[in-house]
């Protein structure tokens, strides 16, 4: 295990580099396939290019995609919006003693860089250090995510129109296969085990007897209470989502040993 | 344009849970329990899209139970995920999958 701060600059930045390469990777896998989903639903490839650059939200993008083709009405689509993606909350409030002493306006713009994949790169990096290095924030966040997930953007809604019926190639399968894949980066317990399950149960019900639209919201809305509902291990805390523990999740194989004890952060 | 319009509201509800707490330290301090319920939002809506889509959705796009391929598909593909942790391993599986059933014929 390494040590909080045991690592030089040089060396961790070169990690941070090897991570960013293989989240790269992975962010314009997703972004093409976000793409190819936002040209089924019918964006452009500007609008789909747009969205990633103004909402910049993989799992909330995809899952407007899944809520514009499910006919839900645009304030219930805001809401889950705000909802899926006040985790956010948690991710920056951990990042926020780092990045103390960095300007206001240049925290302003990072936090709108702020995903699951920067927060995961930023704090191993800054934990591995024990201090800031605002410019291993921005390769991570833009060398890793950003760049790389509007462009593919654009190329998967682009490359979309190519192709005629994309359901032959099983590409109709990516869309809930990848809800349901990023679901399970965020079961840090037993109590997400059962909000999703509890969700994913509602929302086929309610969907069945009413429409998808309104089976996802309550899915959505009441899965959760049965997550609340459920006793806590003690041993689940220790991944709750803005620590860095949880932050191995959005690692890349190879790449995942285990990050500093405890909060750093907290530390400091 | 409507989407560019969709995409705005959805960054005026996205940015403030990303920058309050980098830009006023302090203020993300909501009740435990709203943080709690919170943090199991995220499984739950992406698990409930999933599902829909694949068991409430006809592949045609018609509303009805359906049990098919897509659905061994998205399960297999969860599974690969939580046993190798790496999304795109089992979304290639998935597709795979999908597209080899179909190939077949039997889909």
């Amino acid at each position: 295990m390494t040590e909080p701060g045991s690592v030089s600059l040089a060396a961790s930045r070169r990690r941070l580099v090897v991570d960013v390469v293989g989240i790269a990777a992975s962010a314009v896998a997703f972004g093409f396939v976000f793409g190819l989903a936002a040209d089924g639903a019918g964006f452009s490839p500007l609008e789909a290019a747009a969205m990633s650059v103004i909402v910049f939200a993989g799992a909330a993008q995809f899952a407007a995609v899944g809520y514009i083709l499910g006919g839900l009405a645009w304030p219930a689509i805001v809401l889950l919006t705000a909802l899926l993606n006040a985790r956010h909350l948690l991710y920056s409030a951990a990042l926020a003693p780092w990045l103390r002493e960095v300007p206001l306006f240049r925290r302003a713009v990072m936090a709108h860089l702020l995903t699951d994949e920067a927060f995961a790169l930023s704090i191993a990096h800054f934990t591995r250090i024990g201090r800031t290095d605002e410019r291993g924030y921005w390769i991570a966040a833009i060398g890793g995510d950003f760049i790389p997930w509007t462009l593919a953007t654009m190329a998967g809604a682009v490359a979309g129109r190519q192709i005629p019926s994309p359901e032959r190639f099983g590409l109709d399968i990516v869309f809930p296969a990848a809800m349901v894949g990023l679901a399970a980066g965020l079961l840090a317990g037993r109590r997400e085990v059962v909000a999703a399950i509890v969700g994913a149960i509602l929302g086929v019900a309610v969907a069945l007897a009413v429409s998808p639209s309104v089976g996802i919201i309550a899915g959505g809305l009441l899965g959760p209470i049965a997550g609340l509902l459920t006793p806590r291990r003690p041993a689940d805390a220790a991944s709750a989502l803005g620590t860095p523990e949880s932050a191995a999740r959005y690692s890349m194989p190879g790449s995942s040993e285990p990050r500093g004890p405890g909060n750093a952060a907290a530390d400091r | 344009m409507s989407v560019v319009i969709l995409a705005i509201l959805m960054f005026a509800v996205t940015y403030p849970s990303r920058a309050l707490p980098m830009l006023a330290p302090g203020i993300e301090r909501l009740p435990r329990p709203a943080l709690d319920y919170l943090r199991l939002v995220g499984p739950a809506v992406l698990a409930a899209i999933g599902a829909v889509n694949v068991i409430a959705v006809k592949p045609g796009g018609a509303v009805g139970f359906h049990i098919g391929i897509e659905v061994v598909a998205v399960l297999a593909c969860l599974g690969l995920t939580i046993w190798r942790r790496n999304l795109l391993v089992g979304l290639v599986a998935a597709v795979a999958l999908v597209a080899l059933w179909r190939a077949a014929g039997l889909g």
